[in-house]
């Protein structure tokens, strides 16, 4: 944007903006369309579930916090945001570590089925979870890790192998084979290498595929569904949806949780959304 | 050979006393061996966890498939196909394969081409256009199942904002039961889906439309092309790879469907939203017949497997050299 001062310039702007119009046109209805919703949410919360129905669009009448002061003030809404906290960082670890460790391989080393290897994994990316989550399940049960954090840890892990070592893999292979020369000049052996050379380097590439990491894992439904009966482990998802099934007849406080629940998703995505964003389409042009 | 790290033909014997042959090519294959076993181990941890939760539990649920079974124990009433008989003689699940192809018809007919429309809008110089990036691509982070509980309230009969805009915009007629409808879940479905996913697939395109360099289309801009015939000659053949990437994804994730049908609807009503997930999901964690509940996973498997081979073959190959079909092994 570089029309401002010169009046000859204004002029041409003035000229662009009424071209545009059109555009701007198309890009605020559909922007309303994408937001209403949310708003519709928002304020809903802050109304009760009678002036919900003679007053749906228009701001509250009198703005009540009760709603949501309500669902933060009992623990229920914090243990569910805790848990998810604690599952989401540590596949997140998980993920990341065995991935880094794998994609390095995959990388740096030339040996005899490599690719066969990798195409093994690359092709988890295709298949539904729901094909294996039936036997994932009964698996599960017999190693007694139902109701048990580790029960959808391992196995989300185990499912976002696929995508990271992908991603990794790439950020890998642009590391200029020039250092590892240096690096085993001065003595590093493969996991020195790799260890003090090569994931310091790698830490933008680490960094969006923990993002990613983080939020597939805080938005899995299925999986926590099926491993958690004890609603001390039920993670937001779970919770919300409960929640609804729970006070379906009000209205107003399903709303304000709802945005409760929004808020942590919507604010990790506004401080990593260039995290994010790289890593979807780098994993999507990369495989 | 730029990037090899530890070939395992790097750094052979002293150099002032050169072994005899035997010994030198025995100390190569030693090192070979090392360096194939240490390429293994750095793999150990990963191929454990992919294994034992994602290979594993695979090829079980096709095993089951062939099996009157309940789900507690090993499988033993061994009955052939049976389940698959029954599985293609039912309508629920006939079904569930004809929304499956609805929903990627909808999604390759209407949502893709509305994503690639905003991407290239605002791939332009307009004020506020990282807001509007912002904003479509939200819903993306949200869950599917806070998504669908939202919506489940905005199109709630008679009380929902759907309703409450058509009622104030004289529209009263078209308002109604949306999810409870038969002839209307599978449209509000989509809807739905749409709001949420169609911020990913334009995401992907604006990625895609900044490697299409600006001297093309000014070079087509000075022949006199006009802006359509930009965009069909110049934009979107250099557009194609993230093209068939994201349909890949889309047809991908409509086969998969779950998360957003089970809060919404649960399949309902009488089964006119159910996907092959939910199907599965039904009969194995709800009426306990694993066995049949395998087989539609496998069925599942089958489509996916057929689509990405298909996909891979006729359309995917150029684009994933390297990445996921080519066997090279020339370590670069």
């Amino acid at each position: 944007m570089t029309r401002r001062t010169a009046p000859g310039r204004r002029t041409a702007g003035s000229r662009r903006t009424a071209r545009t119009l059109p555009l701007h046109a198309v890009l605020v209805a559909v922007g309303a369309l994408m937001a209403l919703p949310l708003l519709y949410a928002v304020l809903s919360g802050f109304k009760s579930t009678d002036e919900l129905s003679r007053n749906p669009f228009g701001l509250p009448g009198r703005w009540r916090t009760g709603n949501y002061t309500g669902i933060l003030g009992s623990g229920d809404f914090w243990r569910l945001l805790g848990n998810s906290t604690l599952i989401a960082v540590a596949t997140t670890v998980l993920v990341v570590a065995v991935s880094a460790l794998a994609a390095f391989s995959f990388a740096r080393f030339a040996f005899r089925g490599r690719e066969v290897l990798f195409t093994f994994f690359t092709m988890g990316l295709m298949f539904p979870f729901a094909v294996a989550a039936l036997p994932l399940f009964l698996l599960l049960r017999s190693l007694g890790l139902l109701d048990n954090p580790l029960g959808v840890i391992l196995p989300q892990a185990a499912f976002g192998l696929p995508m990271t070592i992908i991603i990794l893999r790439g950020f890998f292979r642009q590391i200029p084979g020039e250092l590892e020369e240096a690096a085993t000049l001065d003595g590093c052996g493969a996991f020195g290498f790799f260890w003090r050379v090569l994931l310091p380097m790698a830490r933008p590439a680490l960094g969006t595929v923990s993002v990613l990491a983080v939020v597939t894992s805080w938005n899995n439904f299925f999986l926590p569904l099926l491993v958690f009966t004890d609603s001390g482990w039920w993670t937001l998802p779970i919770g919300v949806q409960q929640f609804q099934g729970q006070y379906s007849a009000e209205y107003a406080r399903v709303f304000a949780y709802l945005v409760l629940a929004m808020v942590p998703a919507l604010a990790f995505y506004a401080v990593a959304e260039r995290q994010l964003v790289g890593g979807l389409t780098a994993g999507a042009t990369k495989g | 050979m730029t990037t090899t790290f530890l070939t395992g033909e790097r750094g052979g014997p002293a150099l002032d006393r050169p072994p005899p042959a035997a010994d030198a090519a025995r100390e190569r294959a030693r090192r070979r061996t090392l360096h194939r076993l240490t390429a293994v181990a750095f793999q150990l941890p990963a191929l454990v966890l992919f294994t034992g939760l994602v290979l594993l539990p695979m090829l079980f649920a096709l095993y089951a498939a062939f099996f009157r079974w309940g789900g507690f124990g090993m499988p033993s009433d061994y009955t052939g196909a049976d389940n698959f008989t029954r599985l293609f003689q039912d309508p629920v699940f006939l079904g569930d394969l004809w929304r499956c192809l609805l929903l990627v018809v909808l999604s390759l007919a209407l949502q893709l081409p509305f994503a690639l429309a905003m991407a290239v809008l605002l791939n332009q110089r307009l004020r506020g256009r990282a807001v509007y990036r912002m904003l479509f691509f939200a819903p993306y982070v949200l869950s599917e199942a806070i998504t669908g509980v939202l919506f489940g309230m905005v199109f709630a009969p008679g009380d929902g904002l759907a309703d409450h805009v058509l009622g104030a915009v004289g529209l009263d007629g078209l308002g109604g039961e949306w999810f409870a409808d038969p002839s209307w879940v599978m449209a509000t479905l989509f809807l739905v889906m749409t709001w949420k996913y169609f911020g990913f697939h334009m995401m992907l395109y604006l990625a895609g439309l900044q490697s299409v360099p600006a001297e093309l289309t000014e070079a087509a801009l000075i022949d006199g092309a006009g802006p359509w015939q930009r965009f069909r000659n110049v934009t979107l053949p250099l557009l194609a790879p993230t093209l068939r990437i994201s349909v890949f994804l889309s047809v991908i994730g409509s086969i998969q469907l779950f998360d957003l049908v089970w809060v919404v609807t649960q399949g309902g009503p009488d089964h006119h939203s159910e996907t092959m997930a939910v199907t599965m999901f039904q009969y194995g964690f709800k009426r306990y017949q694993a066995g049949y509940a395998g087989a539609v996973s496998v069925v599942m498997f089958a489509v996916c497997l057929v689509f990405a081979l298909a996909y891979q073959r006729f359309a995917l190959r150029r684009d994933l050299e390297g990445a996921t079909t080519t066997m090279r092994g020339d370590g670069t």
